[in-house]
């Protein structure tokens, strides 16, 4: 890799800005799957197993799949959020794979959140 | 850029345009600015959402409220209820066809909307191991700013007038730590993160480590270039293998991309960092031992002065500061001291994250502005204690900390109004405890902890914590007496007296603050031979009271011990011999009729079956 001056950060960050905003990345969708320890004590390798194999059966394209660290809830793990273009993010909690399996094919293919295992709406206050 | 409060994304698809969009959009404009909310929202308008049928549509961030087939006459309702008061209109809220059920949003939910995220800001939002993600959230541009456009004196004037203060455990004002050792002439300086997070019960480090290892990376370079140090070691105990190869990973990226090592950002500047290993003894968090530690030595504390910041790791001079201290760092440097100290009391600036555990329903991590009720901690966003159970006591401040009543529970999480109470803010870890706890024996964990932990170094707290100890196990089994409690007392100010180093100095927290404020528990566990929660087996008898007892069998369900009898709908009895006070059935009954009553009770009751047999 290249060793960066202070430009470069400041394109990387352009270039990158299209993961946290789905409008410009051209994506539909994307699947962050909390993997702190607690999640993955909990079972997060198998929800973001099934996010995979979901992909990879269903010939997806436009979703990205992300793995990101604990989302606070610990008891509620393991968690993904799910975030759908031009719609608020959603949060599931409790999930395994059955149920990530079930978010995808309504929510993230058919756009219908399951409010089943859905535990909020929207995006955290940081200042 | 001017940074906007909110952002409403007002669809400029062909669908929305010509369902009445920009419409929406002007009236939106007029709206802003007759209310003077132009300058704090932005409107921004997208292309199509694909929503075409409900148009016009619009989504308003961070909230991400969508809203729905709008006309320019909602526009007003929508600026003064949702965007002037924070209510969103439901009327005109997206709701999914046919049900009626909407999923709740954030700012609904007291877990969510009490936190305020900066340390954590990037939680769960981006690839911990991808050093991009975290350079688009703005990652790295502090560090860029310190090294090129401020001077290592105006590094530590800015965190100074932050008000940043340690988050380790102790406090200590961040900016007058780098100062001090900013001050020592030195060619070779250290700069370490402490990772070691000893304290029972507390996850907030490791999160931080595992979640977004890169914005302890960019506070450690900002520290470095404050003090003159080349030279970093993260301590990380080897029990956070994730943390670990997180780290390892930033730190491997962040070398390739030039932002450590040689020459950072081509300034000039030169640090490199490292990981060490801990094998996760308490005492490592100590800074003097944590830094025998790092020489390979056995992790024992010194004492103080000479302080770190003269002569630290190698006898050089040394900054030793905690993960989420070192987490605040960039955010302060971007947005200023003034930003940071807008949230937290005076003397207590900024924020602080919290492992929130025990016996509330919403176990996790949070972070809160500094200076809010406890209350509102535990019942807001912890949502009260789980099983319809009782506040007892929250433990703030792990083996150095203590044990804080309900009465007290207004208490603001501020480092000086803590302290007044007998606990510490401590690191982080928020342990809430209920009614069906004995406040002796959580006394005694923490103590039995601290005798392990102890280093052996120094006679008071190697041998006072297990004296203290002993005295505890006695009184939990029937065997303490009158005067154990002042025994307890005057030892305890011997320890934090005369220990070496702080853990000694603090162990007997635990123990003042349980006597303090639970001296009722010490005292019937000694005088009446009763633990009133049933928790030390020798000291309680559990009975039925037969007048309550509507004889509807739950607890002989649960006995493991077939000990409880009775016909249905009649007065159960529990069978003393078989009894083993398991406390299964007292957590069974929904009607209050189990009893807890002082041990000697079973001798009398064994004695009055034996009677009635006789008879
Ligand atoms: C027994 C003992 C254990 C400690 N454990 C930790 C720890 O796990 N993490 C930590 O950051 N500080 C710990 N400390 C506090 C450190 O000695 C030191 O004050 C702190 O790391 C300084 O960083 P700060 O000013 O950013 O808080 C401990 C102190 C003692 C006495
Ligand atoms: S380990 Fe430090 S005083 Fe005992």
């Amino acid at each position: 890799m290249q060793k960066l001056t202070i430009d470069d950060l400041k394109k990387i960050k352009e270039q990158y800005a299209a993961t946290f905003n789905l409008r410009e990345g051209g994506y539909r969708a994307k699947v962050t799957v909390h993997m702190g320890t607690c999640g993955i004590a909990a079972g997060a390798r198998a929800v973001m197993n099934a996010v995979v194999e979901e992909l990879a059966n269903g010939n997806v394209k436009d979703v990205i799949v992300t793995a990101s660290g604990c989302a606070g809830f610990c008891s509620k793990e393991p968690m993904a959020t799910v975030e759908i273009l031009g719609a608020a993010p959603v949060k599931y909690c409790c999930l395994d794979a059955e149920k990530m399996k079930r978010i995808f094919r309504e929510h993230i293919q058919q756009g219908n959140i399951v409010e089943e295992y859905a535990l909020v709406m929207g995006s955290e206050t940081s200042y | 850029m001017d940074k906007f409060r909110a952002n409403l994304m007002v669809c400029g698809g062909t669908g929305c345009i010509a369902s009445g969009g920009l419409k929406v959009k002007h009236a939106l404009e007029e709206e802003l600015k007759n209310k003077g909310l132009d300058k704090e929202i932005n409107i921004v308008l997208t292309g199509c959402n694909g929503f075409c049928a409900e148009g016009p549509i619009m989504t308003v961030y961070p909230d991400g409220i969508f809203y729905e087939k709008l006309t320019p006459e909602d526009v007003p309702v929508i600026v003064e209820e949702h965007l002037l008061k924070g209510r969103p209109v439901q009327r005109l809220m997206y709701k999914e066809p046919e049900k009626k059920q909407i999923v709740p949003v954030m700012r609904e939910i007291p877990f969510f909307n009490l936190q305020v995220l900066r340390a954590l800001r990037n939680k769960g939002l981006i690839d911990p191991e991808k050093i991009e993600e975290y350079i688009a959230r703005d990652g790295y541009r502090a560090a860029a700013k310190a090294l090129t456009g401020m001077t290592p004196a105006d590094i530590v004037k800015e965190v100074k007038s932050s008000g940043l203060r340690g988050r380790g455990g102790a406090g200590f004002p961040t900016g007058l730590k780098w100062e001090l050792c900013a001050r020592v002439p030195g060619p070779l300086k250290f700069i370490l993160c402490n990772g070691d997070e000893g304290d029972p019960g507390a996850f907030m480090d490791r999160s931080v480590m595992e979640a977004d290892p890169h914005v302890v990376l960019e506070g450690m370079i900002i520290g470095a270039r404050a003090i003159g140090a080349s030279k970093g070691y993260i301590y990380v105990r080897a029990e956070y293998p994730l943390a670990v190869q997180r780290l390892q990973k930033a730190i491997d990226d962040a070398r390739a991309y030039g932002l450590l090592g040689e020459n950072i950002l081509g300034t000039g500047f030169s640090l490199d960092i490292e990981i060490y290993q801990g094998a996760g003894a308490f005492v490592c968090g100590e800074e003097t031992a944590l830094m025998r530690s790092i020489e390979g030595k056995r992790g024992m504390p010194i004492p103080r002065p000479p302080f770190p910041a003269v002569q630290g790791l190698w006898k050089k001079p040394t900054v030793l500061n905690n993960v989420e201290t070192y987490a605040n760092i960039p955010s302060i440097i971007i947005n200023g001291a003034d930003w940071f100290k807008s949230l937290g009391t005076e003397k207590s600036t900024g924020t602080k994250v919290f492992a929130l555990t025990g016996a509330v329903n919403n176990i996790g991590l949070i972070e809160v502005p500094m200076g809010i009720p406890l209350k509102k901690v535990i019942f807001d966003i912890g949502g009260g204690i789980k099983k319809g159970r009782k506040f007892k006591a929250v433990q703030l401040g792990g083996p150095s900390g203590g044990c804080i009543p309900e009465h007290l529970l207004d208490t603001p999480v501020t480092y000086e109004d803590i302290v007044q109470t007998g606990a510490i803010v401590g690191s982080g870890g928020m342990v809430v405890i209920d009614n069906y706890n004995c406040m002796v024996s959580v006394a005694k964990f923490f103590l039995e902890f601290t005798t392990d932990e102890s280093c052996g170094k120094c006679p008071p707290c190697r041998i006072g914590t297990k004296v203290m100890h002993d005295k505890l196990v006695d009184i939990t089994e029937g065997r303490g007496r009158e005067g154990d409690i002042e025994l307890l007392q005057d030892l305890a100010q011997d320890i934090i007296n005369t220990s070496l180093c702080g853990l000694g100095q603090t162990a007997p927290n635990p123990v003042l603050s349980t006597i303090r404020y639970f001296r009722d528990e010490y005292e019937s566990h000694i005088k009446e031979g009763w633990c009133k929660a049933g928790v030390c087996r020798p000291l309680v008898t559990f009975y039925v009271d037969p007048e309550t007892c509507k004889g509807c069998g739950a607890c002989a369900r649960v006995c493991p011990q077939k000990a409880v009898s009775g016909e249905k709908k009649q007065p159960h009895v529990i069978n003393q011999e078989l009894c083993i006070k398991c406390r299964s059935c007292y957590e069974a009954c929904k009607f209050g009729a189990l009893k807890i009553g002082p041990g000697s009770l079973r001798q009398e009751l064994l004695a009055r079956a034996k009677g009635v047999e006789t008879i």
